[in-house]
């Protein structure tokens, strides 16, 4: 075997997973089908570990000045051809640089930890093989996804993670939210797909090539191109990753995806899926570098959904929910990081942010599990007692989305609205919405913690139990993670980046602003903490007095602003009446119908008028034999050219006289 | 006696197009089974005595080796439309071709 060619065992191992569970998990044992569904992501991240070690050693190299390693970095394996039409050439090909590593590393670990946990919580479920069987097929996908490298083959990956999503979304399919809530998530990523797709074909056309090295050097090569149909391409492949990555406009399918079990809200809907689209636009980076107007779309799309799911999550009562307008509002800073062209950050923020959301909804999913199914925090209260360890990582994911130092998402985030700040005018209003936004969720992850943990039980029949430890050891490593995620340093992590995303440009010309500016972050989340603990600890009447004082605000964001409903009015209810009048009884019923009975009906005119020929009469037959016979005698015999010409003349002759 | 000088080709073809025709009228017109299957051995045995003629007249053996042939098919013929008419016969008590027609629409 070509010991340089492993990258493919990274997707191959949770294929394989899948193939064994999907096809025999019903038959084998338990404990077989969830020791085959964790050996999987086991296996391939040990392959990336691997990796990181050989990544390690070059970029050490590099820097100590050491001759660098033979097997060079970054790693690009050619699988095989794929497509070859004229000079385009679509291969399947793998590339593991900087970006694809911290991507497989939160990909595979986070992954493996939500496998463990699965185990637990799933243990008394139905279906219990054919989960781990779609958990293993998505991150087959995601894997693809993140080691393709071309559009294309990222495009198979971002469309079998869909896939994955929609059949985890719609696993419970025997509920009718459930399986709703899937077809949406499918249908609404089809639109954003559509932008994907219609991206790719205008960089075949524009680029002769869809392999990411050759779109940025060529691109490169000529830095006065700007704008135009780069801005175009740029504008199509962010509404694909608007659509993945639950943006604005097509956020909407994310919190309906809460249906799903929640290990894969967290896997899924949290940490890695829902990110594909600020990978995506990391990898396509140079060319968003080079459409500024799309760039600044991203930002403003970014910042406008940030602060646009962070208001809704404020009067949310579902504790999932709160959780899924808080995973949109961090994509939203995720994209605004992007926006301003602070990649590393973004994928900084990333990657803490797969850390402290996968444990708020692992935790979210241990109360759930201890409290019977019960997802309504009103219902909740007072578990900090029952469920201790629950209690504790729960509050680290609070704290540090909240942003306090020295946990990690205070040195994630803080790097986004730093790296905005600098970038202009638009910079510093996206910066302030930034800001409000983070009050916003200091104040609503404390609203969640006090009516969760604080204050006494709300339904004193229940009898919490804390979960068993496959659940809470994931929890506990994530914590860890949570806490101390971010030391790494922003600035280490860019440098580590920059061979793909390029050097961080942020560079101020006030001093101290970086300190001043985490200053204002802190301050705002202690603001958010105070409000919380006013409102749901010592005056726990407060917020329905507000609700009460502004109906109409606090309906607006009870309803989401009636996105939902907006859309209905002006797209489904459009589209359905579309289908059922013109598609469904113009076109099918009229037009291919009449299409259907014509045809038939020509056939059984004709066949009425022939079927007089089969009269059963043996000598009717006998007689239109010879009949025939003597027609094609007279056909073969009489010399019709010379006869036809002449009684033609004759006649001709005739007429004359 | 030379035959073929005896008596002039044309007669020979002229037999053969009558019993033809006799062949075809009777298939045409008679009711009986038997008679129509008869009349089909008359009408392939008037081909075998053109083939015959013409064979002699232009000297070339193809004509008799076809006979052979028209011959064995003939056979083979009468076994299995004898096999048939015994079948039918057997099936409806009849052998009149018009009361056969069950398989009319």
């Amino acid at each position: 075997m070509n010991v340089h060619l492993y990258l493919w065992l990274i997707p191959l191992l949770p294929f394989a997973g899948f193939l064994l569970n999907g096809i025999l998990g019903s038959r084998l044992p338990k404990w077989l089908v969830s020791a085959i569904a964790l050996l999987a992501p086991a296996g391939a991240f040990g392959v990336v570990l691997f990796s990181l070690d050989r990544a390690y050693n070059v970029v050490f190299a590099t820097q100590k000045g050491h001759p660098v390693p033979a097997n060079n970095f970054p790693i690009v394996e050619h699988l095989a051809s794929w497509i070859q039409v004229g000079t385009l050439h679509i291969d399947f090909t793998f590339v593991l640089d900087q970006l694809s590593l911290v991507m497989l590393l939160v990909i595979t670990g986070v992954g493996f930890l939500i496998h463990i946990y699965s185990v637990g919580y799933m243990a008394h479920e139905e279906g219990y093989a054919r989960y781990f069987a779609y958990l293993n097929l998505f991150l087959f996908f995601m894997t693809v996804l993140v080691l393709a490298g071309n559009a294309l083959l990222m495009f198979v990956g971002w469309e079998g993670v869909g896939l994955a999503s929609y059949l985890l979304i719609g696993f419970y399919f025997k509920k009718d939210s459930a399986a709703n809530a899937g077809k949406k998530a499918f249908i609404v990523n089809r639109i954003g797909d559509f932008g994907f797709l219609i991206g790719i074909f205008l960089l075949i056309a524009n680029f002769g090539t869809l392999t990411f090295s050759e779109i940025a050097s060529k691109l490169n090569a000529n830095p006065a191109w700007t704008g135009g149909v780069l801005t175009t391409i740029a504008l199509c492949l962010l509404l694909g990753a608007t659509g993945k990555s639950a943006q604005l406009p097509l956020y909407i399918w994310l919190p309906d995806a809460m249906e799903g079990p929640t290990p894969v809200s967290a896997l899924i809907h949290a940490a890695t899926m829902v990110t594909a689209g600020v990978y995506m636009i990391a990898r396509t980076h140079v060319l968003f570098d080079h459409a500024p107007f799309a760039l600044g779309v991203v930002a403003i799309i970014g910042a406008a959904t940030a602060l646009f799911a962070a208001t809704i999550a404020l009067v949310q009562n579902d504790i999932k929910r709160v959780l899924a307008y808080s995973t949109i509002s961090q994509l939203g800073y995720m994209f605004l990081g992007c926006g301003v062209a602070a990649y590393s950050a973004a994928i900084f923020h990333l990657v803490t942010h797969a850390f402290f959301k996968a444990l708020l909804f692992l935790a979210a999913g241990s109360v759930i599990h201890a409290i019977g199914g019960e997802q309504d925090m009103r219902k909740m209260g007072g578990l900090r007692k029952h469920l201790p360890v629950t209690f504790w990582t729960m509050t680290a994911a609070v704290f540090t989305i909240a942003g306090f130092p020295p946990l990690a998402a205070f040195f994630s985030k803080d790097a986004i609205l730093y790296e905005a700040f600098l970038h202009g005018n638009l910079g510093i209003a996206i910066w302030f919405v930034g800001l409000v936004t983070a009050l916003l969720t200091s104040f609503y992850m404390f609203r969640l913690w006090y009516m969760t943990f604080m204050g006494e039980s709300r339904s004193p029949e229940t009898h919490p139990h804390e979960s068993p430890w496959s659940m809470l050891g994931p929890l506990v490593i994530l914590a860890l993670l949570s806490i101390g995620g971010g030391w790494v340093g922003i600035e280490r992590f860019a440098a580590f980046l920059s061979p793909v995303t390029g050097p961080r440009t942020a560079e101020s010309t006030i001093p101290n602003l970086e300190l001043l500016l985490s200053l204002a972050a802190v301050a705002v989340a202690l603001i958010g903490w105070y409000i919380a603990d006013l409102f749901y600890r010592q005056k726990p009447a407060q917020p329905a007095e507000l609700a009460e004082a502004l109906p109409t605000g606090y309906n607006t964001l009870v309803h989401k602003y009636y996105v939902d409903e907006i859309y209905g009015a002006t797209v489904v209810k459009p589209l359905l009446a579309f289908s059922k009048y013109v598609l469904g009884w113009g076109v099918d019923v009229v037009l291919l119908g009449g299409l259907a009975w014509l045809l038939g009906g020509i056939a059984m005119f004709s066949g009425a008028l022939l079927q007089r020929w089969q009269s059963g009469n043996l000598r009717s037959y006998a007689a239109w034999l010879a009949a025939g016979a003597a027609a094609l005698l007279l056909f073969v015999l009489v010399p019709w050219n010379s006869v036809w010409p002449a009684s033609m003349d004759f006649i001709w002759k005739v007429a004359r006289h | 006696m030379n035959f073929s000088q005896g008596v002039p080709i044309s007669w020979y073809l002229l037999l053969s197009a009558t019993l033809f025709s006799l062949g075809v009228l009777g298939f045409l017109i008679k009711r009986n089974l038997i008679t129509v299957f008869m009349s089909i051995e008359l009408m392939l045995n008037a081909v075998n005595l053109s083939f015959v003629t013409f064979a002699h007249q232009w000297h070339a053996v193809k004509g008799q080796i076809f006979v052979f042939f028209v011959m064995m098919v003939a056979a083979a013929e009468a076994a299995v439309g004898l096999a048939i008419i015994i079948a039918v016969f057997r099936a409806r008590a009849t052998l009149a071709v018009d009361r056969i027609d069950l398989m009319k629409l």
